[in-house]
Order: structure tokens, then sequence, then C-alpha cells
């Protein structure tokens, strides 16, 4: 403090208390990622293929190729085989003719779509179901542990697979697939941190002021889960990516023509011998986002954990 | 803290009746096996308003699942647990919320009894909000005063646990526990995981708000000299059960159970020629598992005076021949200065 300050105002002190603003354990976990460059260039590159999913349609309309649309002449050599990249294909075409380009970013939007709204919902359900049987216990937990048991022993390939053949593929029923197989390593988690939070006298605490079971899940445990399930869900996203193109891939995912990464990857296996960018673009495009999502995943773990690698590393370099 | 009216100055605020908190083991998955572990086994006693009752023992005695299960936070495996003269023992949680405003708890721990990951402001609002006694308007101001009231700065209410010291969170816990104005606050050693230096300070905090707010004490601690200091009155606990109840200073001058008097020649004792010169009882073997405690009087199988009737008979409380409130279970209470008999146990 500078000696400009006069001693014992009482209006100072006031202003230099608040001056002092406490951080939140969050504004310092986004204070850390913040200087963290892989975290950044990993959160750019998704925003990017964010946009251009987004904006697919008007980029189709600018580039003033279709995503379903067989341009036979143009798009085709004179002995039927697609034509690689280009001024007017940019990725190249496939094997009817469609411009490689706008199928990869439609494509995009059905993996972010996926990944986002199946790892969502799969951490909806797995967060209730593990902070229940976390933490009531008792003969609840025995229920609703046994059936995360169950569902973490289905061999999840072959159930999906089976599932899809029953109901009919979808983008919607995979979307659910994937969510049935993911909450339950979610449930896992949660109800493993509800346990050791539950036994901290500031849930006695809350329950000896009359506070209900409902509040003490929402205002005193869920808050000290959301590290763990943040960091979980983020690397969720990128399994979930890469099980709808696996779904797609194997023709159970999003019904052709419309697009994705999956489905082309699986039609371009004909083709790898005569065409390497049909194979490659999509390929790149599935490798890339669920690398930046996975570094992401790490760098927020990092983040919300300052006790982490991060810190250690951090140290070594200043020696 | 020596409040005016003692043991018999003021009318019993809280009451306790054979109250008996046994948890069971759990041996498999599904079935249950018949053991379980007496925390408390047929514990009375009753405290006045205003008074301060002290409960010392060693770790595992019970005190703190009494402290538990008298603020009704345990189910009762049986007794009978009376406030203010009503019949609090088999009252949902619904109906406790009414009892819960004027019984809180002050938690052992400093550190895991805030939330990290909350403002010390909205933990301190806590009570205020659950029982809607406060306006949200005016929730602010009232924590800031309840800050004030235990001596914290009241412009920290914006900041989080972690930016306090052990025994600011000890504050935070006893502005919490305030905030509802309860008659009886039970403390579970409130500062036995502070400096010695900070015990006083919260304990002298302790007694001024017990001046200011009338307030009654179930003070809970292993540590004697803290009890001593604080408590009108002390009772004594051994696996699950009270050995010896009577006024402080009665008491540490005079006790009558042979435990009560090991507990108090082990403590320490400032002054070396004092220490050096008086006699230590020194108990043998560990203390026996609470699961399967020993028959007759639970402390026979390491007392220094026990005898065969020891073993066969539980011993009753039962008052000394000189003073009706100073409550013994020993079916041959010492007499003032008695000596341990040399190598008596077997």
């Amino acid at each position: 403090m500078t000696t400009t300050i006069p001693i014992g105002g009482a209006a100072t002190e006031v202003t230099v208390a608040q001056a002092i603003e406490a951080r939140s354990p969050w504004q310092l976990a986004w204070r850390r990622i913040r200087h963290d460059r892989v975290a950044l260039i990993s959160a750019c590159y998704i925003a990017l293929i964010a946009l251009l999913a987004i904006f697919a349609p008007v980029i189709a309309h600018i580039v003033g190729h279709g995503p379903d649309t067989e341009y036979l002449h143009t798009g085709l050599t004179p002995q039927g085989l697609p034509r690689p990249p280009s001024g007017t294909f940019v990725f190249g075409t496939d094997d009817l003719g469609r411009d490689l380009f706008v199928r990869t970013i439609y494509g995009a939007r059905i993996s972010l779509l996926v990944g986002a709204a199946s790892s969502l919902s799969a951490v909806t359900v797995g967060v209730a179901i593990g902070l229940l049987a976390g933490y009531f216990g008792g003969i609840v937990d025995v229920v609703l542990a046994r059936l995360v048991d169950v569902v973490l022993s289905l061999p999840f390939l072959l159930a999906a697979i089976a599932l899809e053949v029953v109901v009919g593929p979808s983008l919607l029923v995979s979307i659910f697939v994937i969510a049935f197989f993911s909450w339950a390593a979610v449930a896992r988690i949660v109800r493993g941190q509800t346990l050791s939070i539950r036994e901290n006298e500031f849930v006695e605490a809350a329950r000896s002021l009359g506070a209900s079971d409902l509040r003490i899940m929402v205002i005193d445990v869920l808050p000290n889960l959301a590290a763990p399930v943040i960091v979980y869900t983020t690397l969720l996203v990128p399994s979930a990516i890469v099980f709808e193109a696996t779904l797609s891939f194997l023709g159970l995912g999003v019904v052709p023509p419309t697009p994705s990464w999956g489905n082309m990857l699986s039609e371009s296996l004909g083709f790898y011998q005569v065409a390497w960018w049909f194979i490659t673009f999509p390929g790149l495009a599935l490798l890339t986002t669920t690398l930046a999502f996975n570094l992401l995943g790490d760098s927020v773990r990092d983040a919300l954990d300052p006790r982490g690698d991060r810190l250690l590393a951090a140290i070594r370099k200043r020696r | 803290m020596t409040a005016a009216n003692g043991a018999d100055g003021g009318r019993p605020l809280l009451r306790l009746t054979d109250v008996v908190k046994h948890f069971p083991v759990r041996q498999s998955l599904v079935g249950r096996g018949g053991a379980s572990v007496r925390a408390v086994d047929g514990v009375s006693l009753s405290v006045s308003e205003g008074e301060t009752l002290g409960i010392v023992g060693e770790t595992g005695c019970g005190k703190s699942t009494l402290a538990r299960c008298a603020s009704r936070l345990y189910p009762l495996t049986s007794g009978r647990i009376e406030f203010d003269g009503q019949d609090i023992t088999g009252l949902s949680r619904r109906q406790l919320r009414a009892v819960r405003r004027n019984v809180q708890m002050m938690f052992q721990d400093p550190f895991s009894s805030l939330n990290p990951r909350r403002r010390v402001g909205s933990i301190i609002a806590d009570p205020l909000v659950i029982h809607a006694t406060v306006p949200r308007a005016k929730l602010r101001a009232r924590v800031q005063e309840l800050m004030e009231l235990v001596g914290l700065n009241p412009e920290h209410y914006n900041r989080f646990p972690a930016d306090f010291s052990g025994g600011q969170r000890q504050r935070i816990g006893i502005a919490r526990a305030l905030g509802l104005q309860p008659k009886l606050l039970i403390c579970d050693e409130p500062v036995s995981a502070l400096d010695v230096s900070i015990q006083a300070q919260i304990i002298n905090l302790l007694a001024d708000l017990q001046d200011e707010l009338r307030l009654t004490y179930v003070f809970i601690a292993h540590d004697l000299s803290v009890v001593e200091h604080v408590s009108d009155r002390v009772a004594v606990m051994y696996l699950g059960k009270i050995v010896e109840v009577a006024e402080a200073e009665r008491l540490y001058a005079a006790p009558r159970h042979p435990y009560t008097a090991a507990l108090l020649s082990a403590a320490w004792i400032a002054d070396p020629d004092q220490a050096a010169a008086r006699e230590q009882i020194v108990l043998r073997g560990e203390v026996p598992s609470p699961v399967d405690p020993p028959s007759g009087c639970r402390f026979h199988t390491r007392c220094p005076w026990a005898q065969e009737r020891c073993a066969a008979e539980e011993p009753p409380l039962l008052p000394a021949p000189d003073a009706a409130s100073h409550l013994t279970a020993c079916h041959f209470p010492l007499a003032a200065g008695q000596k341990a008999p040399a190598r008596s146990v077997p």
C-alpha cells in the first residue's frame, strides 16, 4: 500500500477491502486456460469447425455446389472416376461426382450435433443417477450401481448394431444409442465423487440447518462435482463423434445420401487407390476434430486441478 | 464461561433419557450380521438453560455420536430426547425444522465444515434462506451483521473459505450457527483443530456470545483444560457410557470415578515442579472394542481398583453422599486423594 492513502480513514479501508476481490475457483481456472496455448488453439479450431458446420448452407451457396447434388459432367472424369482437388472442387469429388468439401462441412454438422447432443444427455443422466446413488446410498445405491455395472458390461458395439438393426438407422437413434452407452461411466465417476463429498462436515452442517436432500444435492454437492463432470464431458464429445462415425461407417448411423464423416469414409473404401483425396479429407476432419476436443479436455482438466502435472511442469520449466 | 445459573439454576433445556445409538456392522452385500458398534449405549443427561455442559472422553468413546444424536442428525436406536419440554425423538424431518432453529451445531473440522465452492456470504446466509427468516433484500445486511458479531470483517462476505485461516473459518461456522438465533449450540470439538493461541480466541468468543445472546452450550472436547475453563458441569464418557457427571470445579478437584482420575492425572500441568510431584495413574492396555464391550463395568478391564463384582455387575450412575449433583457410575468410588494400588492389574 502506498503512503498516500490516509491511515485510519474508514472510507479508504472499505475501498481497499473491496479492491481485493476474491477470485472464484472458476475465475482462476479460466485464467489458467487463457494462458494455455494448446487449449487456445484447440478451442479456436473447434470454433472454426463449428462455424463451418453452422454456416454450411451459406458456404454451399457461395461455392455453388449442393451437398447431395451429383455433378456427372463436371465432377467426374470421362472414365467416370472422382476428380482430384481443383479450383472448382477444393477437396475433389467423390464417386458420384459430389463436392467433397461441401460434404465434409455438412458432415461436421452431423458429427458436432451427435457429439454434443449425445454427450450432454449422457452427462445429464449419468450425473443424476450417480448423485442419487452416492448421496442416498443403501438400497438406492445397490440398485443403481448394479444397473451401471450391467450397462458397462454390455458389449456396446454389438448391442448398438443389434439395436440399430431392429429400430432402423437414423440420426436420433444414433444419438440415443451413444448416450445410452456413455452415461454409465459418468454415473460411476459421479457416484464415487459424491460418496467422498458426502462425508464432508458441510453436508452434515446443511442437514443440521434443516436443508432438504434436494437442496443439499444441488447446492452443496453438485458444485463440487462440476470439475470432474466438465472434464469428462469434454472427453466424452470426441468419443461420441468417433462412435457416430463408426456407426455410420457400418451403415447404421446417418442414412445416405446425408453426408457424415463415417459414411463418407465408408464410401471411399473402394476408391483409395485411385482417389486419395476421397478418404483423406473426411478422415483428416474426423482426426483433427477429435484431437482438438481431447487436447482441450486435457487442458481443462489441468486448469481445474491446479495441483496436477501442469504446475509441476511449470516449476520444472522455471528451473 | 461461568454463567450465574448453574446446574440447578435454570430449567432443563435439553434432556436425554437412555439414549442408545448402535451402528450395524455390515458384513456382506446382502445381509447384515448381528454385530454392531455400540457407539452410545444408554446415556442420560440434562442441560439447563444458560449453562455449559462439557463432555470429555478419549477418541472413539462416542462423544460426537452423542452430539449428533442430541441434534437429531442420527436417528436413535432407542431412548428419548426432549428439547424445551417437547419430545423430539420421533419427529419427522419436516417437523424437525422448527427444532433446528433452536438447536444448532458447530463442527470440528474448519476445512471440511465449509463448502469450498461457495462464497462465505452465501454459506452464512444458508440457514436464513432455508428457513426464510430474512427477506432477500435484507439478507446481505443480516449476513454482515453476523460476520461482525463473530469478529470477521463484514466486507469479506464475497470471499471463499480458502481465503480464511482455521480460526476465521470456525468463526464463519459460528456465524452460520447463530443466524437463526438458536437457544442451544452443540459444539463438537470446536477448537481441537486449532492452534493453542487461536483456541483461546474462539473460546473467548463463545463465552462472550453466551453472555450476549443467552446461549446454552454442549461443549465436546478431549482437551481437559479447555473443558474445565469453559464448562459449568462436565460429563465424562467411556465406551459409550457416562461414567461421571459433576460441577466442573468439583470434578477436577475430587474425581470419584477411577477413569476420571486417570484422565486428570494424564493431563499436562504447566508447572514442572507440580508435574513431577503428582502421581500419574497409568492405564494399561487398549480401549476395548465398542463392538464387544466388557461385561459389568466397562472400565473394569483397565481399572487399577477393579474387583470381581465389577466384571459381573454394571454400576448405576449414583449421586455422591455429599452432593446430589455429582453422579458416578462405580461400585467403589474413590475417596478424595486415594492412590492407585501398586501393580494390581493382572
